[in-house]
């Protein structure tokens, strides 16, 4: 398997992390009215993590992220079908969007936005499962 | 009413915590719910009565015309009452019948599920989503029959019903396509007032064929009833109520309720009647070659069944009452019989009635219980079956169509279930005491109250039909021709029909007599049995599996490249078969490029050759990683920074998994002859042509609106949002994206299953998983 093993990589790879989680989440957010959107970030996350992947092995991996690849699909999934379902509440067909503005930090919530972390959720997920897999057999073989 | 059906599926979803909190005693709490429902649909009765139907809307998919509306009309009301008045039984009886499985939960949860499926099945009035409920109940009732899923006969069993089933369901949806198409509407209501337009229609033949075989598969009509008596491999709460008094019903119903928009043609009058006269006798012949009890009870049921089809069939107004009080009855004492054959089961540990005996000493109430019912389903009086079975002969005797055909064949069918009721009820409980697997004891009460709750309200509708009468008349409201007034009564009087049931009393009582004798007879006719309807089946499902291997070993050989080269071609046939004859393609275009446009389309081309012609594999990589950073400086210069974005992340994240592919691969080697490599060039050649074609028929088309212009004006106002690819993917088309997101992930486990079972079997050759797994 890739062993790295060089202290640049080690190093970048600690470092960039939280820096690239941190622009995924941004672009997850702006995404609405600005490019990014949940696959994008779903896509720049799942680089970051490949990278520490990358440079401390699948166990480190699976140790900082404490809940299984498989699990964060589950998780999306579910999201995005749970945002289909306010619309009801409103007598509105199933998918209708609902906006919301949260009380005194006038931050605009919505039904899309929670179907977009679904998005990010999974893309996220289906990449590391993919890739995690890929590193287990390169493990065994 | 909606939300006590979807709650419903959630309840089911809670069953272990509630398994957990309760224990054994969360059957009990389970039952609740349908209690409750049923409460709340008693009080629905007057309006009901009063010959109205309720109504309760809800759109789900508007602009495909799919609603979740939900209507009670008598026949939905006498559905949904026998649906969770049953349901609740059957939920406190599987509590006691399994209270010593440790997936109890998983039964309740699976069982309560079956029920809001069947819930939602009768009380639709859209024809999409009957077939959503319709399709539940198929799949729940498959994972109850295999429920015991160590036991190899349970799941052929299982599989085979729900292909039967599902196979029917799928002419079904074809049926319902056509039968929206013929009467312009997917509402019930509407259909059943446009029955004229429908059946004059130069759809109705196919559609109606195609209705009519969901159905039958459904209830197990002949030729398709050998899947009921296999799916007793279920547990008996199982059998009692989804293949007795509900789901092989819902063929019943959807026929009933289809009665005015499709009935009383010739074809239906003739498919019906031979149909349900066929499966009666075919049913009441089949179950007295056999002695196990549940077997026994289920081919009495398919013959049940044919007859309440060849009542709709008839379809006078005597054959509509016939087929009310006739479906109540047979509910009631069928659910009741299968409930005592598993208290039987349960305490003695066996099912052969000739393996039984003299049982009445030990369950004196069970025998009671058992002999109410098995009077029901004999057809003696003073029970409901008795009023079942008189209107019914009654109404067949005035049939006019093929009375010749019809009528020995339900005379037949009716003095061998009478020998079947005197079987099931006599041979256990009466003669000498046998012995038996297990020391059978008296069951305990919470399995007794079910069936000793059906039999009494067998035997007071039967001494009380006046009972009935506003309940036939508000269903044979609704399925036949306007209001009606009916008159149900235990004494008809001395009439043709109570000849022929004394008749029938005489030589069923001859038939149990000779039982044993008769059997040894009919065992010889075994060879020819082999060769009915299931043999068929299996023949078919045998072809089945040859067809897909011989498609596998074609198609899905293994080797990447033929993929790849079959979808190309199957591509390149069909876009270029319609590009071709919709238009001429034109090949004249104006090129009008700008230098750094000309850089990268060459850079582009540079990559293509490069990735084709090295002969290192990480230089092809790189190559490739060129043309897709091109592609993504492409959509940059054409403004669409999201489109740039996905592409270069795309692009590195293949980098990624490739770099970790790469390492497993063996030498770059050349492997292909000449003549395929050339194979490969003509096929990229022709899908790289397709593409060009493609893009030059749709820069040649200006004629159509650009859909972006609109996008751009109205994002704000439709999505809030000012990036219109993004709210294209989640708000406008949002449920393509939910789509899209389950192929993902479906594909991600199918990546992680497929390396995960390689890994297994390269750790079984080597002998041992210990190498490895230690990284980092």
């Amino acid at each position: 398997m890739v062993r790295s093993g060089t202290l640049i990589l080690n190093v970048a790879a600690r470092l960039l992390l939280p820096l690239q989680l941190m622009f995924s989440w941004f672009l997850l957010l702006r995404g609405h009215d600005e490019p990014g959107g949940g696959f994008i970030a779903g896509l720049v996350a799942a680089g970051a993590f490949a990278l520490y992947l990358f440079a401390y092995g699948r166990r480190a991996l699976e140790a900082m992220l404490k809940v299984s690849p498989r699990d964060l699909i589950g998780v999306g999934l579910l999201l995005g079908v749970a945002s289909t379902l306010p619309a009801w509440w409103h007598g509105q067909p199933f998918l209708t969007a609902q906006w919301w503005t949260i009380p005194l930090i006038e931050v605009e919530a919505s039904t899309p936005l929670v179907f977009d972390i679904g998005v990010y959720l999974v893309v996220l997920g289906s990449v590391l499962t993919a890739i995690v897999a890929l590193v287990e057999t390169d493990d065994d073989a | 009413m909606q939300l006590a059906v979807l709650g419903g599926f959630g309840v089911a979803a809670m069953a272990p915590l509630l398994y957990r909190w309760c224990g054994a005693r969360a059957a009990i709490v389970m039952a609740l719910l349908p209690t409750v429902i049923a409460v709340w649909l008693m009080t629905l009765w007057p309006t009901i009565a009063g010959g109205e139907t309720l109504w309760r809307e809800w759109a789900w998919v508007p602009g495909l015309d799919i609603t979740l509306t939900f209507m009670v009309d008598g026949l939905a009301w006498l559905f949904a009452m026998l649906i969770t008045v049953v349901g609740a039984l059957v939920l406190v009886y599987a509590g006691e019948y399994l209270h010593d499985r440790r997936d109890l939960p998983s039964f309740l949860a699976v069982i309560t599920a079956f029920m809001m499926s069947m819930l939602g099945l009768v009380l639709a009035d859209n024809l999409v989503a009957l077939f959503v409920f319709w399709e539940l109940t198929s799949i729940t009732s498959y994972l109850l029959i295999g429920f015991n899923h160590t036991d190899p006969a349970a799941r052929q069993a299982a599989r085979q019903g729900l292909l039967v089933t599902v196979g029917g369901g799928l002419a079904l949806l074809a049926g319902f396509v056509m039968l929206a198409q013929a009467g312009e509407s997917w509402s019930l209501a509407e259909l059943t007032e446009r029955g004229e337009r429908l059946k004059a229609h130069a759809l109705y033949a196919p559609l109606l064929t195609c209705v009519l075989l969901g159905a039958f598969t459904k209830s197990a009509q002949f030729p398709f009833h050998f899947w009921l008596p296999n799916a007793m491999a279920a547990p008996t709460p199982v059998s009692a109520y989804l293949h007795s008094a509900t789901m092989v019903k819902a063929g019943i119903y959807l026929l009933a309720r289809l009665h005015p928009a499709l009935g009383d043609t010739e074809p239906w009058v003739v498919t019906l009647s031979l149909v349900g006269a066929l499966t009666m006798a075919c049913g009441a012949f089949l179950a007295i070659r056999h002695t196990n009890v549940k077997t026994l009870l289920a081919y009495s049921t398919v013959m049940a069944l044919g007859a309440l089809t060849l009542l709709l069939g008839i379809g006078t107004e005597t054959a509509l009452t016939a087929f009310v009080a006739f479906l109540l009855a047979h509910s009631l004492y069928k659910g009741a019989l299968f409930m005592v054959a598993g208290i039987l089961d349960h305490e003695t540990g066996t099912r052969d009635v000739t393996a039984m005996g003299g049982l009445r000493h030990v369950m004196p109430r069970t025998a009671l219980v058992a002999a109410v019912a098995a009077l029901s389903l004999a057809g003696l009086p003073p029970l409901l079956g008795f009023i079942g079975k008189e209107l019914m002969l009654e109404s067949l005797l005035a049939a006019g169509h093929y009375r010749a055909v019809i009528l020995p064949l339900a005379f037949l069918a009716a003095f061998l279930t009478l020998a079947v009721a005197a079987i099931v009820a006599i041979r256990p409980f009466f003669g000498p005491r046998r012995e038996t697997p297990r020391t059978p004891r008296e069951a305990p009460p919470g399995m007794l109250a079910g069936p000793a709750l059906l039999a009494v309200l067998s035997l007071s509708f039967g001494l009380a039909p006046g009972l009935l009468e506003s309940l036939v008349s508000a269903v044979i409201g609704g399925i036949g021709a306007g209001p009606v007034e009916t008159r149900l009564a235990l004494w008809h009087g001395l009439n043709p029909a109570l000849v022929l049931s004394l008749a029938s009393l005489v030589l069923g009582g001859l038939v149990f007599y000779r039982w044993d004798r008769l059997r040894g007879w009919l065992a010889r006719l075994e060879p020819l049995m082999a060769r009915g309807p299931e043999a068929g089946y299996e023949a078919l499902l045998r072809g089945l599996v040859l067809l897909a291997e011989w498609q596998t070993r074609l198609l899905q050989n293994g080797h990447i490249r033929n993929y790849l080269i079959m979808t190309l071609l199957v591509l390149v046939g069909l876009v270029g078969h319609a590009l071709l004859m919709r238009q001429t393609p034109s090949l004249a275009f104006t090129l009008e490029v700008y230098p750094h446009e000309a850089a990268m389309a060459g850079l582009m081309v540079a990559g293509a050759v490069a990735a084709c012609v090295v002969r290192s594999r990480l230089t092809a990589v790189a190559a490739l990683g060129v043309v897709g950073f091109a592609i993504a400086l492409t959509f940059v210069l054409f403004s669409a920074p999201d489109l740039a974005i996905t592409q270069l992340l795309v692009e590195t994240l293949t980098v990624v998994l490739l770099v970790l592919v790469l390492f497993r691969l063996p030498r770059f080697a050349t492997l292909s002859t000449p003549i395929e490599r050339l194979r490969d060039l003509v096929v990229a050649g022709l899908s790289g042509g397709l593409i060009t074609l493609l893009m030059l028929a749709v820069l040649a088309g200006e004629r159509l609106p650009r859909i972006s212009d609109y996008m751009v004006a109205n994002s704000q106002s439709l999505g809030h949002g000012h990036n219109i690819v993004n709210v294209i993917l989640v708000d406008v088309r949002a449920l393509d994206t939910l789509g899209e997101m389950f192929v993902l992930a479906l594909s991600a486990i199918g990546v992680f299953a497929m390396l995960r079972f390689h890994a297994g079997s390269c750790a079984t050759q080597r002998g041992s998983g210990t190498r490895g797994d230690d990284d980092g």
